[in-house]
């Protein structure tokens, strides 16, 4: 490897990268690889998990170096690799739905202390009643504790958002951990064909790991996270403020190099538009519902709508001034929501009153509908679709009773 | 190679009071209690641990009343880390570590890592996690766990830890309830040593007997791979005595053989101290009623509380397998076959 940190980059990397068929999982165990993570942390519960056996399979197979720890529960997983980080360790972890909240005290405290662990949730409904199915409401749990967050669309993506996650979080001015959301089952699980980018390209997209004064080394005899109290903890709690506003900015940045070395990443780091330019009617969600909308849309376009979809990358930071800049622009949008927040305002769920909140002070605001479809692993079929754009339809038209705009998808009676 | 589990010779035993460090690597800046015998065992830790150490600290007292922000006593490098997660800092601080040198991403040398935990974070909460890491037998780390018998910071809270019958604010005596806490304290070190074969030292001790300790600590160091040390530490805020007592409440605690100081090492038990007098015959075992009496949160127990106690502990020291370590024994039937001359701890094994 330290052959491949000499190289330099004169082509474009990509003319030399290859093709492979991987899983969601998959591409981020070659992540792993590329990244020279040096500690990881494993336990197993499904759909992330894959992961873990992929990574585990390189490390048998002698294709990376990490230190590989299975631990006796999630919440010793986020430990270690949490502590592992403090002296200076990139680190990977990941988990699942309750697994996901059996770790929550130290996925807390990570964002807290401003370590850059990068870790991947594969989403699954939290129990009870037992369900391995996909639910956003297990990684939509760090929304407010200083973890970045994002969702990818397919194996390709979740690569790619973990090589710029380690740079990201990595990155001085941000410093925060990162939780990339994988749709259970239909990403972590489903094969797609993942360019696998070289050693030498990923060493010159990704810096080494440095965390500078910060760093836990009898060189540098440091206490970390003493107790504060009220004297200082509000002054520590804005610099996570701060470094969670800074990330648009890095993001934007890495976004930018990953696209010139790479090729790939779409328009905008933060929501990816799809036949939105004449659309009157767009939805929005996060993750592989993409899919089957983008089916959809197609089909209703040839029945003469004018539809769209936003796809929201960034869910933290929430990227509110792009989320405008495109919402704005039509009559109505359909939040299509893969979670719940019981009681919340209208019923809706977590992403419709984000939407609803960021565009609230615009002053041309688009109808805004909510659908809560497709939980615990169901898929959204083309009847759902078609409810979902008829309803957002008729709210477009003026038809929007008060205290219904939040609708479930496809419930049997 | 630091990759290695075995240490580097660096700290030897201490010979005595005079051979001990004069470097003070925890310092003044702490706000813990008059006579807080936990304090002195970290002193003592990390002197016998030198400079070259990094310190995880989970909370409990040793976190909230000794790293307030500006005025930290730890002249090592240190860091927090949550009520149950002391074997998960270990683990992965070393591993860290290991990972490091092995990349040669940091200097390639020996660093030892400490984890500390109260009786709470470690007898209770962060058991799970301490018993993974002893099983990782690659990283460098020593757990101890100081055990001030209950959640001595957030109230005085029994524990599992603390003794049978004592007060807490979770135990009162009352009217209709003289004894709220009937449970008999978890055989933390026997359990560690018994169920972690690979685990190269396990120990008990206390802050008492200082050259002890801080031989514990070294060598639980220098022989390396993950190792464990707990501490019976005498509290005067949750025990209910005057802050001059905690030595002598230390030292009574050993001489009534309520807590045996002994090391494993490598799978061989070694009694240490006043303990070892008492199992060879050369020291009489004090009742512990001296031991009891001198304590605010026994001052509700009557005649019959008094005697269990004394039976509980007689029990450790005459019908224990190791006494004081091993808290069963081999049915009569077998004892031939296995070598073990000792009659069984229940009437109903004998039968059987």
């Amino acid at each position: 490897m330290a052959v491949a940190t000499e190289v330099k980059v004169k082509e474009r990397p990509s003319d030399v990268e290859t093709e492979q068929l991987a899983t969601g999982c998959e591409a981020i165990a070659e992540a792993i690889r590329l990244a020279d993570v040096d500690v990881m942390a494993a336990y197993p519960i499904r759909p992330y998990d894959g992961v873990m056996q992929a990574a585990a399979k390189l490390i048998a197979n002698g294709k990376m170096d990490v230190e590989y720890i299975v631990a006796d529960g999630e919440h010793s997983q986020f430990e270690i690799v949490k502590h592992a980080c403090a002296v200076g360790s990139r680190v990977f972890v990941g988990s699942s739905g309750v697994g996901w909240f059996y770790a929550f005290e130290a996925i807390a405290v990570t964002a807290g202390l401003r370590l850059p662990v990068v870790a991947i949730c594969g989403n699954r409904a939290l129990d009870d009643p037992g369900a391995f199915g996909c639910e956003h409401n297990d990684a939509l749990a760090v929304r407010d504790l200083g973890w970045l967050l994002c969702w990818a669309e397919t194996a390709q993506e979740s690569m790619d958002f973990a090589l710029t996650g380690w740079r990201v979080a990595e990155d001085k001015r941000v410093s925060l951990p990162l939780a990339i959301g994988l749709d259970g089952a239909f990403l972590t699980h489903s094969q797609q064909i993942v360019k696998i980018p070289t050693q030498a390209a990923v060493d010159a997209f990704l810096p080494k790991f440095d965390l500078g004064d910060r760093l836990l080394h009898p060189d540098n005899p440091i206490t970390i996270a003493p107790q504060v109290d009220q004297d200082w903890l509000m002054e520590i709690r804005m610099q996570n403020d701060q470094a969670m506003r800074n990330a648009l900015t890095v993001i934007t940045e890495a976004h930018a190099e990953f696209k010139r070395l790479f090729g790939r990443g779409g328009e905008n780091p933060f929501l990816d538009e799809y036949m939105t330019d004449d659309a009157e009617i767009v939805f929005i969600g996060q993750g592989t519902l993409s899919l089957p909308m983008k089916v959809a849309i197609r089909r209703l376009r040839k029945e003469g709508h004018k539809v769209g979809l936003v796809r929201l990358k960034w869910f933290r930071p929430f990227p509110t001034a792009d989320v405008v800049r495109s919402l704005s622009r039509f009559k109505a949008v359909g939040v299509i929501d893969r979670d719940y927040s019981f009681g919340s305002p209208y019923y809706g769920g977590v992403l419709y009153n984000e939407i609803r909140s960021a565009l609230y002070s615009v002053p041309k605001r688009p109808t805004i509908v909510g659908f809560i479809a497709a939980l615990g692993g169901r898929e959204i079929e083309q009847p759902m679709a078609n409810e979902i754009f008829q309803k957002t339809m008729a709210a477009a038209s003026g038809d929007l009773a008060t205290g219904d705009i939040c609708h479930w998808i496809g419930v049997r009676k | 190679m630091a990759v290695e589990t075995h240490g580097t010779g660096t700290l030897p035993q201490i010979k005595g009071v005079k051979d001990v460090p004069y470097d003070e690597l925890f310092v003044s800046g702490h706000r813990t209690c008059q006579g807080c015998e936990s304090a002195l065992v970290m002193r003592h830790m990390i002197k016998a641990a030198g400079p070259r150490t990094i310190v995880l600290g989970s909370t409990g007292c040793m976190y909230v009343a000794n790293t307030t922000y500006y005025t930290t006593p730890w002249v090592v490098p240190w860091m927090h880390t949550q009520l149950g997660a002391s074997g998960s800092a270990a683990l992965g601080t070393a591993a860290g570590l290991k990972v490091l040198m092995r990349k040669g991403k940091i200097k390639d040398e020996k660093i030892n890592v400490i984890a500390f935990c109260g009786d709470g974070g470690g007898a209770d909460m962060g058991l799970g996690a301490i018993s993974a890491t002893l099983t990782h037998k690659d990283y460098n780390s020593l757990i101890l766990l100081y055990d001030n018998e209950s959640y001595a910071n957030t109230d005085i809270q029994l524990s599992s830890q603390t003794p049978y019958g004592a007060v807490t604010t979770f135990s009162p005596s009352g009217t209709d309830k003289r004894l709220m806490h009937t449970r008999w304290k978890k055989n933390m070190p026997g359990m560690m040593a018994a169920g972690h074969p690979e685990s190269r030292y396990i120990a008990a001790g206390c802050a008492a007997y200082a050259v002890d300790l801080m031989n514990k600590i070294r060598k639980a160091l220098e022989l390396g791979g993950p190792t464990f040390v707990h501490t019976l530490d005498p509290c005067p805020k949750g025990w209910d005595y005057h802050p001059q007592y905690s030595q002598e409440l230390g030292h009574l605690a050993v001489e009534t053989g309520i807590w045996p100081l002994y090391e494993v090492v490598d799978g061989v038990c070694n009694l240490t101290g006043p303990t070892r007098q008492i199992a060879e015959g050369r020291k009489k075992r004090k009742p512990v009623y001296e031991y009891l009496k001198r304590q605010g949160r026994f001052a509700h127990f009557v005649d019959e509380d008094v005697e269990h106690f004394q039976a509980q502990v007689d029990k450790m020291w005459t019908e224990w397998l190791i006494p004081g370590v091993i808290p069963f024994t081999v049915a009569a039937k077998d004892q031939a076959i296995l070598k073990v001359e000792k009659k069984p701890l229940h009437e109903a094994q004998k039968s059987a």
